[in-house]
């Protein structure tokens, strides 16, 4: 029958395809990374592939080998036998055999995966509904990482960039060749940490802390992406990693410093309403938009909206509305952003919220206001 | 004193028929009807996100709502398409394949049915909510799906009630019939395989649809009453839920594939005109597979933090399933060699079936790997792996079925040709959807995302163009069904030539009752 | 009858099933309204509906039994079912079991800086201290209860009461099997007299913990897994003493007789479930 034949040839087709693509770079296939985990999970990864690949040619061989001379059309007479005790006990005992020869490799690799103990760096990665935040511990170091593609991009008005969708504005930096370890939570729903060249995924669990580890053997930027379900925005909510040498890092740990300091000390200066409204919008599309929308509509009944909402309107809601930004709203996907941006970033942010979209209020919050209803916390 | 009681006549006339009914006939082409209605509500969602994804970037859908079409395909299928149709199997053949006069309970089996479309209702209802549809995924891990979810959620949990009141009602009632109404001379051991694996697989049901429903309560209480089951901050553990949600979840997949089991080793022996190789063994491999499936649920939780022990016994547990499962494949090919077959189209998609479910099983032990899984976790390799396993696994054997049983359903051949173009269009059509799925999640497509980055797109693409001629290949199903109802070359009792049991000992089509005395069998 | 197999009783057409799931679907839509959206109707609408048929449909039953359609092979159906569904709500129990058994033995560890997720504990939760039970939360924001109920007070009680009403029943059993009615209604009425009882206790000791030990659902995991799996026995110790109350009253009417009470012994399996799932919960929730 030619159907047969055309079916084994696809077939034969999609097997040559797939290992093809085993050899070919990561487009096809798993990356190697550029871990040692990494790479022991890729070659347990081809392993497995392959065992897989030889038995399933002996099984179908068999089958289409069946298929093709035992057909009735070329007059094929049934036999009747229908058991054999032998046959069943050899096809039940040798796969057990063959799964406790990839038991073995893969219990190492677990082993030296869950050895999470003499890290020499240690960073604390907690997952908010869309971004991450890196705490160095002991460094006295924490900042967050949003997404940094252009929503034109995304709406498909413009071309988009080879890093698209990949690409933050502060990406992670770590040492090469150090044992990093991750101390992985959440804020608000279950994200997930992971970057494939490292070969780490870790779930962030809200209120609980799951760790990993990695040593980084080449000098290089590494992407990924939230791998957990978090909501709206779970696709695009990536990752970037910079592994650099020792004293680079040492480098831009002092210059990292440097710069929080001289926003810090940019609070106690007097901004205008223009500068405040130039500002705030940048501040409103990294860490607002997202929920609140562009345009200040809100999504209802997830999202209220800002633009014409009470709260950004009337005088008598001033208070509320600083203090729903700054202590967020529990148990809601408003966080708390007092701890997460800076005053002057906040008291530009509620400016713009109370002067855009028509909310002209003519408020100005100050940076200073801010700081004191922080420390008066 | 039983004579006085009038069960001898035809089926009533008018829309009572359907609603009264407890004739297990009936129920069961109800049970089939509303499955393939679901099956094309769940397709069209599935379309929708095929359509999302044909290139970057945001295009046809928002992602919240791309998130609640993800949802939703997947609950709707998995409940109201795999689930109900062999359900509609089972009422049809299970009373005669066994020789009863019908099933058990039949007025509960109509209850068990009706309660499906209201379960249904419900959930689609949610789409025109406030806030949209569930959108947290058909596996609505908390807290996402507690704290942070649409207002709509509250319905949901009562449609998966629903739903679970109906599947364990419906359970019950396969396992009374199948314990108590066999033909005095029907041994457990000579019970046809389909029957078997239904018996199992009832079990399966009866044992985690409660606790189902238990998590969902939870959630609600979560929601709405103030307690901390999932949260922290009170003392609970978002975990908790997964390991609730899985104690179901993994022993429902095995719901949806072994009935299918079952019908590939109906189909299987008729085809090759030989006896099933390995009759006993494909009994114990089943109940191994339902039992060790109990022992596996954190599987799908490798990286949510489980310690070292757990992570390596969940390992060891998962990969054991597959020494049962290659039995079972082993024993079909074991059939098949020195056979004398023939390709009709329920041969043809079982034998899709063996290969393609096969392919997902190995991808399926790949999985199980623990260390590999912390790279496929989450990626389109899990979404390729669960569609082999489920689209010409658990899709195809219902298919299949269909055009096996058919010609006893309705007392006429269904079109062969037509059948055969339904069969490679759906087989070249799904080869092109889910393999290429392989590839992007290997090479680190997340899942259930909206939007991608480059390096994805040609593939996307191309499983885009194949899920198109997939799904509309099902409308020449459809037509094969319309014409098979409605005349054709009138069947035989004996459809097939090689065909055993005791449904082929009734005429086709099959009287509306049958056996009110029960047979001899052999 | 003597062959079971010549004759099965297949039920004509029956309108229940389907006015029963209009009730059931009432109940859940109207539920959901009831929460999301604060209208009772639907909801009432659909508790009465269930009613009327648990009246009918029972009542449909019974009389099909009367008329002696149910051969052997069908109480066996009916044994059978009634065996599987007690099956599932076994299960459904040991979903808020295995919840606290987690809690208990995993996740209030880890929270405490056991085990193998110590950094939750510096990190997140450095002020917590858990012990079972669990008083105090990780966050303070849940209420805390000042005391627990004691277990040798109320709920010992309950145990004896329960455990009692388990042997009456057998007693009224043993009678109904000897054909002694009187005794078995005397018997049957004693076990739904403490099957209430126990409800009463119940409700007292749910009193106590909500006006007097601030302990209330909302008491962190403690109160969860407290009130959730003795809230859902307590709902089944309801049912079961309607179901008793209704064969009670069948009693009355000269209903079953010695060798044919399957509506008798259905209950009474029902009541022993209950019976052990108190066991279970006297033991795991308020001793250890
Ligand atoms: C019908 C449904 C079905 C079936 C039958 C299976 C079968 C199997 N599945 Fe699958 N699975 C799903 C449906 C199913 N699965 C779904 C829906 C999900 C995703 C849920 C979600 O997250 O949304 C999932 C996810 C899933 C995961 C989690 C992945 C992740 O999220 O990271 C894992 C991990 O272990 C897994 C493993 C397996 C294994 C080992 C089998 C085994 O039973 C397979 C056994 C079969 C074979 C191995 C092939 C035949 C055997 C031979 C020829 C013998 C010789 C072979 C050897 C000895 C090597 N599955
Ligand atoms: C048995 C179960 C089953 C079946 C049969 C399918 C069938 C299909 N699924 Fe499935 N899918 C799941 C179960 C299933 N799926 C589950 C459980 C998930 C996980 C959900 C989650 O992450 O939470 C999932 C997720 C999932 C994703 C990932 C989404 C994401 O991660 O964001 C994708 C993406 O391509 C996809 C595609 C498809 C396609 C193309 C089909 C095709 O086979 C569909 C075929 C199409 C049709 C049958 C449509 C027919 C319609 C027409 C021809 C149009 C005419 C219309 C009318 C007449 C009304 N599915
Ligand atoms: C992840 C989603 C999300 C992000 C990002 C977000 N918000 Fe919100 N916001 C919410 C939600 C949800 C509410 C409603 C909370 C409630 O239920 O009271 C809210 C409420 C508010 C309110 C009160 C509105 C009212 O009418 O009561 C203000 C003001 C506000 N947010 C400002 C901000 C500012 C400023 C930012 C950025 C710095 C921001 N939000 C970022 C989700 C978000
Ligand atoms: Cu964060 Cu997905
Ligand atoms: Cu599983």
């Amino acid at each position: 029958m030619k159907e047969r034949s055309c079916s084994s040839a696809v077939l034969i087709i999609l097997a040559a395809l797939w290992s093809v693509s085993a050899q070919a770079d990561w487009a096809l296939n798993m990356t190697e990374g550029v871990t040692e985990v990494s790479r022991s999970i890729y070659s347990l990864h081809m392993q497995i592939f392959w065992i897989c690949v030889v038995i399933a040619i002996a099984v179908f061989s068999v089958m289409f080998w069946s298929i093709i001379h035992h057909r009735k059309s070329v007059g094929a007479k049934a036999e009747q036998f229908h058991e054999n005790t032998t046959v069943e006990l050899i096809w039940t005992i040798v796969p057990v055999l063959i799964l406790v020869a990839m038991a073995v490799p893969a219990t190492t690799t677990l082993i030296e995966m869950y050895d999470t103990s003499d890290s020499d760096v240690d960073i604390q990665v907690t997952g908010y509904q869309w971004k991450w935040q890196y705490q160095y511990l002991g460094e006295d170091l924490s900042f967050f990482s949003n997404l940094s593609t252009n929503p034109d991009e995304i709406n498909n008005k413009v071309e988009k960039n080879k890093n698209y969708l990949l690409e933050v504005d502060e990406p992670l930096v770590v040492p090469i060749g150090k044992k990093i370890r991750f101390l992985v939570t959440s804020n608000d729903v279950i994200h997930s940490w992971w970057v494939p060249a490292f070969a780490v995924k870790r779930d962030a669990i809200p209120g609980f802390i799951n760790e990993s580890w990695t040593r980084i053997d080449e000098v290089g930027t590494y992407r990924g992406q939230c791998a957990e379900l978090c909501g709206k925005d779970h696709g695009f909510m990536p990752i970037v990693v910079q592994a650099v040498t020792d004293e680079d890092y040492a480098l831009w740990l002092t210059e990292k410093k440097a710069s929080i300091a001289a926003e810090v000390a940019a609070a106690a200066r007097v901004w205008s309403l223009e500068e405040l409204m130039v500002r705030g919008e940048q501040v409103y599309q990294k860490n607002c938009a997202a929920c609140h929308q562009v345009g200040g509509q809100g999504i209802s009944p997830m999202f209220p909206a800002l633009k014409a909402s009470a709260i950004a309107t009337q005088a008598e809601q001033r208070d509320a509305h600083i203090k729903i930004v700054l202590e967020g709203r529990a148990g809601t996907a408003m966080q708390a952003y007092g701890a997460q941006l800076s005053a002057v970033e906040l008291a530009a942010v509620i400016t713009y919220e109370r002067n855009a979209w028509g909310n002209d209020t003519g408020d100005i919050i100050t940076p200073q206001s801010i700081q004191s209803m922080l420390k008066s916390k | 004193m039983t004579s006085a009681v009038d069960h001898h006549h035809g089926p009533a006339t008018g829309m009572t028929r359907w609603l009264f009914t407890t004739n297990h006939k009936d129920i069961g082409s109800m049970y089939l009807i509303f499955s393939l209605l679901m099956f094309f509500i769940g397709g069209s969602m599935a379309l929708i996100i095929r359509m999302e994804l044909v290139e970057p970037g945001l295009q046809v859908v928002q992602p919240e709502f791309f998130n609640q079409m993800t949802t939703m395909h997947g609950l709707i299928m998995v409940f109201g398409a795999v689930m109900p149709a062999f359900v509609g199997l089972a009422n049809w053949m299970v009373p005669l394949m066994i020789g009863a006069p019908d099933m058990a309970l039949p007025r509960l089996n109509n209850f068990s049915f009706w309660l499906l479309p209201f379960a249904f209702f419900m959930l689609l209802s949610t789409l025109v909510m406030d806030g949209g549809a569930p959108d947290f995924g058909w596996t609505f891990y908390a807290p996402l799906s507690t704290t942070y979810a649409p207002p709509s959620v509250t319905f949901f949990i009562f449609a998966i009630h629903l739903a679970g009141v109906s599947s364990i009602l419906g359970a019950i009632n396969v396992i009374v019939t199948i314990m108590n109404m066999r033909a005095p001379s029907m041994s457990y051991m000579k019970m046809p395989l389909f029957v078997w694996t239904w018996l199992i697989t009832a079990f399966l049901l009866v044992a985690v649809m409660p606790v189902l429903a238990g998590t969902v309560t939870m959630m609600l209480t979560d929601i709405h009453f103030g307690t901390s089951f999932f949260d922290a901050g009170g003392g609970g553990d978002p975990v908790l839920f997964q390991h609730l949600f899985w104690f179901f979840g993994h022993p429902e997949v095995y719901i949806m594939i072994l009935p299918a089991f079952g019908i590939i080793s109906q189909i299987v022996p008729t085809f090759s005109r030989k006896p099933l190789f390995g009759y006993a063994s494909m009994v114990y491999a089943t109940s191994s597979i339902a039992l060790l499936s109990f022992t596996v649920w954190a599987h799908h939780m490798f990286t949510v933090g489980i310690p070292l022990v757990g992570e390596l016994f969940f390992m060891y547990a998962t990969m054991l399933i597959s020494v049962p499962t290659g039995v079972k494949v082993f024993n079909w090919v074991a059939t098949m060699f020195r056979g004398s077959m023939t390709f009709e189209t329920p041969m043809l998609f079982a034998i899709a079936f063996i290969v393609l479910f096969t392919i997902g099983g190995f991808s399926g032990l790949m999985l199980a790997i623990s260390p590999a899984d912390f790279q496929y976790h989450d990626t389109y390799f899990v979404v390729a792996h669960f569609h082999y396993v489920l689209v010409p696994g658990a899709v195809f054997s219902i298919m299949a079925a269909a055009y096996y049983w058919m010609p006893k359903w309705t007392g006429n051949m269904y079109d062969e040709y037509l059948g055969k173009c339904h069969f490679w269009c759906s087989f070249v059509g799904l080869n092109l959807t889910f393999f290429p799925m392989h590839f992007v999640g290997l090479a680190g497509m997340p899942r259930r995302i909206p939007d991608y980055s480059i390096q994805f797109a040609d593939f996307n693409l191309v499983s885009s163009l194949g899920g198109f001629l997939f799904g509309f290949s099902q409308l020449i199903f459809v037509l094969v069904v319309v014409k098979c109802v409605k005349g054709g070359k009138k069947a035989e009792a004996v459809v097939w030539e090689g065909a055993e049991g005791l449904e082929w000992q009734v005429p086709s089509p099959a009287p509306y009752h049958t056996f009110e005395t029960p047979p001899e069998v052999k | 009858m003597k062959n079971s197999h010549e004759h099965y009783y297949v039920p004509s057409q029956s309108a229940w099933p389907i006015v029963a799931t209009f009730a059931l679907f009432f109940l859940a839509f109207g539920g959901g309204i009831l929460i999301n959206y604060g209208s009772p109707l639907l909801l009432t609408a659909g508790v009465g509906l269930m009613a009327y048929i648990f009246y009918g449909w029972f009542s449909k039953v019974i009389e099909e039994s009367h008329d002696g359609l149910y051969s052997v092979q069908m109480d066996n159906s009916f044994r059978l079912g009634m065996a599987w569904f007690i099956f599932s709500e076994v299960m459904f129990f040991a979903a808020f079991f295995g919840a606290l058994f987690y809690v208990r033995t995993l996740a209030m560890p880890w929270l405490n800086g056991e085990g193998d997720h110590a950094m939750t504990h510096e990190l997140l939760w450095p002020n917590f201290i858990g012990e079972w039970p669990l008083l105090n939360t990780p966050a303070t924001s849940s209420s805390v209860p000042s005391g627990l109920p004691d277990p040798f007070h109320l709920p010992l009680i309950n145990t004896i009461l329960l455990v009692i009403s388990s042997v009456t029943l057998t007693i009224a059993h043993h009678a109904l099997k000897e054909n002694d009615r009187e005794k078995t209604i005397r018997w049957m009425a004693i076990t739904l007299v403490l099957g209430v009882a126990f409800l009463i206790v119940q409700g007292i000791e749910y009193y106590e913990a909500y006006a007097h030990l601030g302990l209330t659902l909302e008491s962190g995991i403690y109160g969860s897994t407290f009130f959730m799996l003795t809230g859902f026995h307590g709902v089944h110790v309801t049912l079961g003493s309607i179901i008793l109350l209704v064969i009670l009253m069948r009693l009355l009417k000269g209903h079953f007789s010695a060798d044919k009470h399957f509506g008798f012994e259905a209950s009474a399996w029902y009541w022993h479930f209950v019976d052990v799932v108190w066991l279970g919960l006297f033991i795991f929730v308020y001793i250890v």
